[in-house]
């Protein structure tokens, strides 16, 4: 298809540019733009019509002289460059080097869009990943292929976590080819910073590919950084047999780049001003991660969200919730406390869990060991709401052996250190003792068989730090 | 021959004088499917089943000739479709692992041999209606397909094939109309899928729709035919009931559309179900069970279309004779992708971005289910159970609060109780049943006539309880008398050892209507034992330290075929514990006195 560059644009504003006279262009269309002091942006068409044109443009339409800037059909889509050569490397949301090297070469050029997978072709997610933190390993387990990102608010550690399961991930007993894409929108400098150093400290950078826009980068590029990543996750996984794992911070700054636009598109608004296909743009982005039967690698996703006023009913984390596997959810109430990583387990799941642990995967007893553990820490928040109104010293014996169980439960099983690398035996016996602080008779989540075997049966004095 | 003239996201205006609305449209050069919503003049709106991009105006469109319809015939079970009925298994094997755009491949495989048998009770010459049963042929192992007389033709029989294999493009019958027009009939047959398949007229519902599963069974019922929704918000366990349901119910056939949700549910089906086995017939529970998988990442627009795929197959196999549960993950994917497209067509939308038609559309999807005598002249019906995902878990958003107005049986599931583990998370006060006083008479029948008696007590329980958990709350524990402080505890035991049912448990997954309620009269026997004691004067401290307690919650997970004395030995137990204390009681009374 041959280029066609025209100047009759009518209009720029939020990011696009409306153009008339630009005839027969392909919907999704890659696009050059080229301002009156000849600097190049980019764009891509999302809307086409005989006679007239809607480009968004990746670098915002600030400071455009319609009168004075082209714009280049480039009669393809969206595609980016793909080698091995990739690993190591630093781009911005439309793939160009951040890094001061040369852009990559090669034949490999993929569509940023993806297309759908095959629901017929996937292949079940099912290979515990061990990343040494027992509030998800024991209670929320990770498996390979899985997308379970983490509900964050302003101040907590969410970019500390990430950053640990990056370094802690493991399959138990396996060497395998891994492979990280951190993806990184509309994050401050510092945070970015933060992880390229973690990721530097434990000797992993050359494993790694990075997609940056900082929070003063433009906002529309946001839009495709994630599928940017994606791409390139698929191909690490699919093409060269890797299993990686994409992090990508912050999903919220992504919807709000998606709000701007469709506003200036005049979409009809849903809740709180985001249009109604957020649900399936988020999914579109959420559901490349996974396992392909035919292949060899995977895409296991953690996403960063963080929740507007600690909101999990805000629509950016409700609709998370609603496509992703799971959710890890940060509680100020323990960050308050001290205590690190504040995941508060009420809230939190890991939908693939079931499948991943057990006999053969991790241990026989830890399905109900979890089930366990989420049921007596529930009555213990009760109690505890409870002993806030009535006093501590009026409740029954039996409830004072459950605030005991809470207090141990936040500081010794969910707390831990930054480089504190617990494998799952240990995970599993960390719970034990704390489950020991309730009688036998109290937990019928548990088989008799597990409480014979791992039950204390005398309460232990369990030291809260 | 039309022209696109315009490319917005999924909607196509196309330059096509003379088309229909609901007519089939293929666009541009890649042939992408979509189906006329409006028209403007010579112009007609059409929404794209396929991601439009790299679509151009000036490219080529043409009209079809017919609404979008789906194939009926032999071979739908065990498939997984795409939303217009597209088959993902060939697709895959043809495309690999990427579903490829323009791709048309029929739903019923050309080349199957099915060996089929002519019907006895039809004669050559005699007049057939619509929906007749022409003959047969085994589906699977388990399912015989009967092949119906498509609905909309009748006449006279001319011909019949005599017993033998056919693929399914083979003419089995020659029909006559009255206008003297001669029908060849296949083994399939086409038929619109947002047009209601006839019959003759419609039945009560009157018998249990059985899931194994005791808060829907034993508390809020549905019946064969009738209409019930899950609402409830992410991780609440809509998904989890409807695999339940999918799983265990005892019905014929399975229609599970994964509409807008996960791609790896779906594949859990897929590869479980055959490894599973029908607890009725023995057989692969794959048999009976057919999947329609619109996933969030494939195209918006078939999300909307992909619950008429699976309700016209539905209405197919019910039109076989067969009761046939149709569970819908999730109708707020539907309503959003309505939503969607209405929106681009610039509609008025009146509440949260939807269109003033949605509750309209709602009860005329939900009207598709129900116990029916077909135009065969036999009983088959439809259950149809959708989830809805309501934003922020807000049940007074439009999805959910129309749904509740049409459905009959709303199984509310609630996020405290999902956070505390307590699964499945249907929450007794919001949830309700009107089918409860028809279910009545099928358990009196066949398992107790005590049964309602029973429910309701426990129903009366939890609801007592809840209000004393509020005074708890408020004055503390101390507030409450020797007997509120045993109804507290009864209704945990009862949550514990009744209410409460892992998916995940091998022996308690599925639990028979007679396992239902022996549990039950035992948790209620336990509780009103305990108050007979109480009423003697014995402290409820003396009740609560009971082993006997912690051994009710366990109850549930007694295989009963391994052990069938179990409950009759608890029960024995509890006896004559209930003895022992009252006469301990009565000697210290004495001695004290
Ligand atoms: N009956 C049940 N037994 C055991 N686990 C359940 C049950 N119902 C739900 N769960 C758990 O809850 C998780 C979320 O359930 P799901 O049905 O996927 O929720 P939803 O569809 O409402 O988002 C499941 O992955 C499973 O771990
Ligand atoms: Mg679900």
């Amino acid at each position: 298809m041959s280029d066609k560059e025209y100047r009759q644009n009518t209009s720029a504003r939020g990011g696009l540019l409306f153009m008339r006279s630009a005839p027969d262009i392909a919907l999704g269309e890659r696009v050059q733009v080229r301002d009156h002091q000849g600097r190049q942006r980019n764009g891509q068409v999302i809307r086409t019509a005989k006679d007239t044109v809607l480009v968004q443009v990746f670098e915002g339409t600030d400071g455009l002289d319609l009168e004075r800037t082209w714009v280049r059909f480039l009669g393809e889509p969206f595609e980016i460059t793909l080698s091995p050569a990739i690993l190591g490397r630093v781009f911005n949301g439309i793939g160009e080097p951040r890094d001061d090297r040369p852009p990559l070469v090669s034949r490999i050029m993929r569509n940023v869009n993806g297309s759908s997978v095959n629901p017929a072709a996937r292949a079940y997610p099912r290979e515990f990943i061990q990343t040494g933190i027992s509030a998800i390993d024991g209670l929320n387990s990770l498996v390979r292929g899985q997308k379970l990102p983490i509900f964050s608010g302003p101040g907590l550690p969410h970019n500390r976590l990430a950053a640990q399961i990056v370094r802690q991930a493991k399959l138990p007993g396996e060497e395998s080819q891994f492979a990280i894409v951190f993806a990184a929108m509309g994050v401050s400098y510092s945070d970015a910073r933060f992880f390229q150093e973690s990721l530097e400290s434990s000797g992993v950078l050359s494993n790694v590919t990075m997609y940056i826009n900082l929070a003063d980068d433009p906002a529309i590029e946001r839009l495709i950084l994630p599928r940017t990543a994606l791409t390139t996750a698929e191909y690490l996984a699919y093409d060269l047999d890797m299993h990686v794992l994409v992090v990508m911070t912050d999903m919220t700054q992504y919807a709000g780049a998606l709000r701007e636009v469709a506003t200036a598109k005049g979409d009809v608004p849903s809740r709180k001003g985001y249009p109604g296909y957020l649900y399936s743009d988020l999914a579109e982005i959420y559901e490349r991660a996974g396992r392909i039967k035919a292949r060899h690698g995977s895409i296991t996703l953690v996403p960063v969200v963080s929740m507007p006023s600690d909101d999990i009913t805000h629509p950016i984390p409700d609709l998370t919730g609603y496509i992703t596997e799971g959710q890890i959810v940060l509680g100020r109430e323990l960050h308050n406390l001290g205590l690190y990583p504040p995941i508060f387990i009420p809230p939190s799941l890991s939908r693939l869990m079931k499948d991943g642990i057990g006999k053969g995967y991790t241990r026989e007893d830890h399905a109900r060991v979890a089930s366990q553990i989420y049921a007596s820490y529930a009555r213990a928040l009760e109690i505890r709401n409870l002993a806030s109104i009535i006093g501590a010293e009026e409740l029954a014996e039996n409830d004072r052996q459950y605030l005991a169980f809470a207090e141990a439960f936040e500081h010794n099983f969910v707390s831990q250190g930054e480089d504190d690398e617990r494998t799952i035996e240990d995970t599993l016996n960390i719970a034990w003792d704390i489950l020991s602080l309730l009688p036998a008779h109290e937990l019928s989540r548990v088989s008799e068989e597990d409480l014979a075997r791992y039950h204390h049966h005398e309460f232990p004095h369990v030291e809260a730090s | 021959m039309g022209e696109v003239l315009e490319v917005n996201g999924p909607i196509v205006t196309v330059l096509l004088p003379g088309v229909v609305n609901g007519e089939e449209v293929k666009l541009g050069e890649l042939g992408l499917i979509g189906e006329v919503i409006a028209r403007e003049h010579d112009n007609a709106i059409v929404q794209a089943y396929e991601s439009t991009e790299g679509l151009r105006p000036g490219e080529a469109a043409a009209a079809l000739g017919h609404p979008l319809s789906v194939e009926l015939g032999p071979g739908l079970l065990g498939q997984i479709f795409d939303g217009i009925q597209r088959p993902l298994h060939s697709i895959q094997q043809q495309s690999g692992d990427y579903i490829p755009r323009g791709l048309y491949l029929p739903s019923l495989d050309r080349e199957r041999k099915w060996a089929f048998t002519p019907a006895t009770t039809i004669k050559i010459g005699q007049r057939l209606e619509g929906g007749e049963i022409l003959g047969l042929v085994m589906e699977t192992d388990s399912i015989e397909h009967r092949i119906l007389v498509p609905a909309d033709t009748s006449g006279e029989l001319l011909e019949l094939a005599p017993a033998g294999d056919y693929v399914v493009e083979d003419v089995i019958a020659r029909v006559r109309d009255t206008s003297g027009k001669i029908h060849k009939l296949k083994l399939y047959h086409r038929w619109p899928v947002r047009t209601a398949r006839p019959y003759q007229y419609r039945d009560h519902a009157v018998i249990p729709l059985l899931t194994g599963q005791r808060i829907l069974d034993t508390f809020f019922p549905l019946l064969k035919g009738g209409k019930g929704a899950v609402p409830g918000p992410f991780g609440a366990g809509k998904t989890v009931v409807q695999q339940q349901i999918a799983r265990w119910a005892d019905a014929d056939i399975v229609i599970y559309i994964g509409c807008g949700e996960r791609g790896n549910e779906l594949v859990d089906i897929l590869e479980s179900f055959p490894e599973l086995s029908d607890p009725r017939s023995g057989r692969s529970l794959m048999e009976r069970t057919l999947l329609v998988a619109n996933t969030s990442n494939m195209p918006v627009v078939a999300r909307e279309a992909s619950i008429y795929v699976g309700i016209t197959m539905a209405e197919y196999y019910r039109d076989q004779g067969y009761d046939v549960v149709v569970v819908a993950d999730s109708t707020s994917r539907w309503a959003e992708a309505l939503r969607e497209v209405s929106g681009r067509l610039n509609e008025m939308p009146v509440e949260e971005g939807y269109p003033a038609y949605l509750a309209s559309r709602l009860a005329s999807y939900y009207e598709r289910a129900g116990r029916v005598k077909t135009n065969a002249g036999i009983s088959g019906s439809v259950t149809l159970i959708g989830a809805v995902s309501p934003p922020g878990g807000d049940f007074s958003e439009p999805v959910t609060s129309h749904t509740k107005n049409i459905v009959e049986t709303f199984w509310a599931l609630s996020k405290p109780l999902a956070d505390a583990r307590h699964y499945p998370a249907v929450d007794w006060t919001d949830s309700f049943s009107g089918y409860a006083g028809i279910a009545q008479q099928w358990w009196a029948e066949h398992v107790d006539p005590l049964w309602e008696d029973y429910r309701r007590k426990a129903l009366a329980l939890l609801a007592q309880a809840d209000e004393l958990s509020r005074i708890v709350n408020l004055v503390g524990p101390e507030a409450l008398s020797q007997n509120q402080r045993w109804a507290l505890e009864a209704a945990n035991f009862l949550k514990e050892g009744v209410l409460q049912q892992s998916a995940l448990d091998p022996v308690d997954s599925y639990c028979s209507p007679d396992k239902q309620f022996a549990l039950l009269k035992l948790m209620i026997d336990l509780y009103t034992s305990g108050i007979e004691l109480l009423d003697i004067g014995v402290p409820v401290q003396e009740l609560l330290r009971q082993p006997i307690l912690a051994r009710a919650r366990r109850l549930k997970g007694i295989d009963l075929e391994k052990e069938p004395e179990a409950y009759a030995i608890f029960s024995d137990e509890l006896q004559a514990l209930k003895l022992s204390m009252k006469s301990e009681y009565a000697i210290n009374q004495e001695i004290s006195e």
